[in-house]
């Protein structure tokens, strides 16, 4: 049959029905693909509505050497810690799988109520499932005096980042 | 047409049968032949999922514990309450916990309702493993029936999903650090998660991952209780009832309730 074809040389050149058939699955695959990428897109919103990572807490002098102060706990989840030497902030997730541990001031610890967790008053973990210390959030003293936490940026011991600048504020005196 | 003008004698079952509404849902008459009762059951849309033929061993509650039957039976009592609950029940962060303690002490019968969905969802948990257990031990997994015992597993995981994301809705502080433990594992999915292997170098992030995706954020909050609500009331029901369906009908074209083929 292939002296019929005109020309003679029609073989191996894609038909009008082939391109086109072509063009019409790579169109469908293309819609379909686009589609599942705006899908994915829209799953993640622009903006969430959570509290913000950073925040001040007030000047040094409300916080009591030897405290843990809880004040923060329920809109941000930190706990700032004075010491007579200076001022940590601790984040409130456990290291086991992210419930809120308890400061437990007569036992010193902290201790997560899911899987019972404990760590001391510094962070450094020492009972229950908790692979590593509770991680630490940069504190620094804002240009008004005030303390300005930033849960953003976080400190891991294991990693030795306790030294890093921020995840200590160095403070003496009552100013 | 000398008959049809005779309506003397007509009884009252007969002026249903012929009238026109009668005539409009039911085209003909049903003839009582031993063709159509064979037809009756072969070709009834809810007997064609049960097999033309069934082994006298198969039947036996001692061979198959009816295991799968009771995990269907229970997931239909699940939708029948958890549809009637959703009367009630409004997934934000204003309502919910509220919504559900309305449920329980002043609607009536709302907490007979909210109970019989509760423990329904247990006992398909409990009637699922049953049935992988029986269908283990008999074998009935082995070709042909190979291809339904991996549709049976991915109806085991969207179940325990169901659950999981049921688990959220009352909003109480069990529910919210069940959820949180929960998705943080999230955190260490492979290639999706921004703690797991390969998740960093793939550019996953806390705000960017699978975690996110299914939290609609970073935290445990308003968003992540509506998408677990559209998934435990709509997507994943939707997802089971298709499976479950493939999952039947596999069991009759695959020779029937185990036994021997």
């Amino acid at each position: 049959m292939a002296d019929l074809q005109e020309g003679g040389s029609g073989e191996n050149i894609w038909s009008r029905r082939n391109v086109l058939g072509l063009g019409g699955w790579l169109g469908i695959i293309g819609a379909l693909n686009a589609g599942g990428a705006a899908l994915v897109a829209m799953l993640f919103p622009r903006v969430l509505f959570e509290p913000p990572t950073s925040f001040k807490v007030g000047p040094p002098a409300t916080f009591n050497v030897g405290e843990v102060s809880e004040r923060f706990m329920k809109d941000y989840r930190v706990w700032i810690v004075r010491e007579e030497s200076g001022f940590y902030a601790l984040s409130g997730i456990c290291t086991h799988l992210g419930c809120t541990p308890r400061w437990l001031g007569p036992e010193n610890k902290f201790k997560c109520p899911c899987h019972g967790s404990g760590f001391r008053r510094d962070g450094t973990n020492f009972e229950g499932p908790a692979p590593r210390p509770l991680e630490r959030v940069k504190i620094v003293r804002a240009d008004d005096g005030q303390i300005q936490i930033d849960k953003a940026v976080k400190f891991r011991k294991e990693l030795g980042e306790w030294t890093k600048p921020g995840s200590y504020l160095k403070f003496s005196g009552n100013a | 047409m000398p008959d049809l003008q005779k309506p003397a004698k007509q009884s009252l079952a007969d002026r249903i049968a012929t009238s026109a509404v009668w005539r409009s849902i039911f085209r003909h008459g049903y003839a009582d032949t031993p063709r159509n009762r064979v037809l009756q059951v072969s070709a009834n849309v809810w007997l064609h999922l049960h097999p033309s033929k069934v082994r006298r061993h198969g039947i036996r509650y001692r061979h198959t514990w009816c295991a799968g039957g009771l995990t269907f039976l229970l997931y239909l009592v699940t939708v029948v309450t958890g549809v009637i609950l959703m009367f009630y029940y409004r997934p934000t962060q204003e309502f919910a916990y509220f919504d559900i303690k309305y449920l329980d002490f002043d609607i009536p019968f709302g907490i007979l309702m909210r109970n019989m969905h509760r423990w329904a969802a247990h006992g398909m948990i409990i009637f699922i493993w049953l049935h992988m257990f029986r269908v283990f031990m008999t074998g009935s997994y082995k070709p042909p029936r190979e291809f339904n015992w991996v549709v049976g597993v991915n109806l085991l995981v969207l179940t325990m999903l169901m659950s999981f994301t049921g688990y959220l809705l009352p909003w109480d502080q069990l529910a919210i650090w069940a959820v949180t433990v929960g998705t943080n594992m999230a955190r260490a999915t492979p290639l999706l998660g921004h703690e797991g292997p390969f998740g960093p170098e793939l550019g996953m992030s806390p705000r960017y991952d699978v975690r996110a995706l299914l939290l609609g954020g970073s935290i445990v909050g308003p968003p992540a209780l509506m998408r677990f609500y559209v998934l435990h009331c709509i997507f994943i029901p939707i997802v089971v009832s298709i499976l479950m369906i493939l999952h039947f009908w596999r069991v009759r074209k695959d020779g029937g309730i185990s036994g021997p083929l």
